[in-house]
């Protein structure tokens, strides 16, 4: 399409390339900035813009990371947001792996039917959930614990990680599978060393996603951790510090970044996989 | 410690624990002969199946019951709280400002999406327009939250303003404003971060519906003498309505259920707030499961339309995505 539009029309390729040009400063420069203040001084993000900073004389300092991660607890919820993700990524995959395979390859009556519900379910608001959950919560000592909001998340991801495997299962070659089951392998076996191994690039997309979704959450911690500020993900302990601080940009800038680090290293190295999980999780909630 | 055995169990431990249960599940299945093929699927469907119905489908018709109930669960009260979602105007106010995300979300985001879509089609440096432009979908909306509450930052007029857009308006000639605070544009500004993070999403699916149309009809068409704006909206548009149409129901999906942008941003103070904060509030601040399970519950019927659409959709072509 590029060879023949705007051909030789020079005004209108300017302008192209001006709209191109502002599109790249609008998305880039809110981040940038957040990143160039996270190294000023106290004293200089209170009284000059950012940019400033990017001629002489230049003031950058470590100062700002170094005191949010020893004073306001960014280190330690750091350490959360792994202890919280990677279970609650490794949990739903696992456990719908095996709905899948059967969603996939074996016949059982309501199947069409439960498949159905499940695509309902795909879009269900949390909100509606929290409630009677908190309540079970509360009563088996689970809120505020880490096995309880892996549950959570596990349940939640559930409806996805089945609908998206069940799909990239469901076309894998019936001859592969057929000629297994006919050389005397179980269903297991053939779970296990065929179709896992095949789905490997639908389960990767997954995990990513799932990953960064669990990552990036403030509702569901706000909820099932609430108060608890020991086991607080960054999300959590950064809104708190928006609540609390006001305009300590030192360290709202500095804490901001040190959440954004993770994902945008994921991002960068995994794009492929990443931009392939949001398109299949569009239908999510 | 603790945690850390926790934390080995559900990784380790879960997953050997799920594979053992359907290895030693196998030879009970193929006990009685024929009843296996029968029995097996419900084998492998039950841990998903238990989770699905206690933290899905018990919690909806739960929340369902309780809407019909008073603050304390205790008595029945039918619609009442339905009533107040509808009367009480700081319901009011959230339905409101939920409808002006509804639009000018769902508008900006699409308009912007399209637009960067079709332009940077047409760029030698596509690939890193779009990286940058999809960057924010990776991001959360805390930290786009603390970004933009930065970039909003207000000084009084003739004070060095230290926020960018504040800074921006100062050199236009425009006077610096409390965009987050200024009752008249306030959840514009909300709304704008949104679009700011979901611009990339619309953009990336479009563009690639966009590159599946077909280039010996659009040559065709230049032949004839078709301007380029003709020909974007007499063929271009028409080709891609379909996936125009799914952009904008997720948009609104996820716009219907706004929350992290308000919470941390204003928490729905000076004239922003929106339903899913208002439940939060009425849930943990004033202990009022009648009128939050309401809410949550009007939320849910505003997305039933969606459901219908996406089941739809799969019995006709086996997925749900456009």
């Amino acid at each position: 399409m590029a060879s023949g539009a705007l051909r030789g029309r020079r005004p209108a390729r300017i302008l192209l390339h001006i709209v191109m040009i502002a599109a790249c400063a609008t998305w880039l420069l809110p981040t940038l900035g957040l990143l160039v203040s996270s190294f000023r001084p106290r004293s200089e993000i209170a009284q000059s813009g950012w940019w400033t900073a990017l001629s002489a004389p230049f003031s950058l300092t470590l100062q700002n990371y170094g005191n949010v991660l020893s004073r306001a607890n960014m280190g330690r919820s750091f350490l959360n947001s792994l202890l919280i993700a990677i279970p609650s990524t490794v949990l739903p995959i696992c456990i719908a792996s095996f709905a899948a395979y059967a969603f996939a390859w074996m016949r059982f009556k309501g199947r069409e039917t439960l498949f159905i519900v499940l695509i309902g379910l795909l879009v269900v608001p949390i909100q509606m959930t929290v409630i009677p959950v908190l309540r079970i919560f509360n009563a088996l000592g689970l809120t505020g614990t880490f096995p309880g909001i892996w549950l959570a998340h596990a349940a939640y991801g559930l409806p996805f990680s089945i609908y998206l495997l069940r799909n990239f299962m469901q076309e894998l070659p019936a001859s592969m599978l057929e000629s297994a089951f006919i050389d005397g392998a179980s269903h297991p076996q053939v779970f296990l060393h065929l179709v896992l191994r095949t789905s490997l690039p639908a389960i990767a997309s997954l995990a990513i996603y799932q990953f960064m979704w669990v990552w990036n959450d403030l509702f569901v911690a706000l909820i099932y951790l609430g108060g608890t500020q020991d086991v607080a993900p960054m999300t959590l302990t950064m809104a708190n510090m928006v609540n609390s601080y006001g305009g300590g940009w030192e360290y709202l800038t500095a804490a901001a970044f040190i959440s954004m680090a993770f994902p945008l290293v994921v991002f960068f190295t995994m794009q492929k996989y990443y931009i392939r999980g949001i398109l299949a999780g569009s239908v999510k909630e | 410690m603790e945690t850390l055995g926790a934390f080995a169990a559900a990784l380790i431990g879960v997953p050997l624990a799920l594979y053992a249960y359907i290895r030693l599940s196998e030879p009970m299945a193929r006990l009685r002969p024929g009843k296996a093929s029968l029995l097996r699927p419900w084998i492998w469907l039950f841990p998903s199946l238990a989770l699905v119905a206690v933290f899905l489908v018990y919690p909806v018709i739960d929340t369902l019951a309780a809407s019909l109930r008073s603050a304390d669960g205790g008595s029945y009260v039918g619609l009442s709280n339905y009533g107040r979602v509808f009367t009480e105007p700081d319901n009011l106010g959230a339905l409101k400002n939920n409808l002006l995300w509804l639009a000018f979300f769902t508008l900006g985001t699409l308009l912007f999406g399209l637009l960067i879509a079709v332009l940077s089609d047409r760029v030698r440096y596509e690939a890193a327009v779009k990286a940058l432009v999809f960057i924010p979908m990776a991001i959360s909306f805390v930290a786009a939250g603390i970004i933009w509450k930065f970039m909003f930052e207000f000084r009084p007029a003739g004070e060095a303003q230290v926020g960018t857009v504040n800074a921006i308006a100062d050199i236009l000639g425009g006077q610096p404003r409390a965009w987050l605070a200024d009752k008249s544009v306030n959840n514009l500004a909300l709304i704008a971060v949104g679009v700011w993070m979901w611009t990339g999403f619309a953009m990336v699916i479009l563009s690639a519906a966009l590159k599946a149309v077909s280039v010996d009809i659009l040559e065709a068409a230049r032949m004839d003498g078709a301007s380029e704006a003709q020909i974007f909206f007499r063929i271009t548009l028409p080709c891609i309505a379909g996936t125009v149409v799914f952009v904008a129901t997720t948009l609104m999906i996820n716009v219907l259920k706004v929350f992290d942008i308000v919470y941390v941003m204003t928490n729905g103070n000076l004239g922003t707030d929106v339903i899913a904060n208002r439940m939060y509030k009425e849930m943990f601040n004033f202990h009022d499961s009648g009128e939050a399970s309401a809410i949550a519950s009007v939320l849910l019927v505003c997305i039933i339309p969606v459901m219908i659409v996406n089941i739809r959709r799969y019995r006709r072509q086996g997925h749900v995505n456009g």
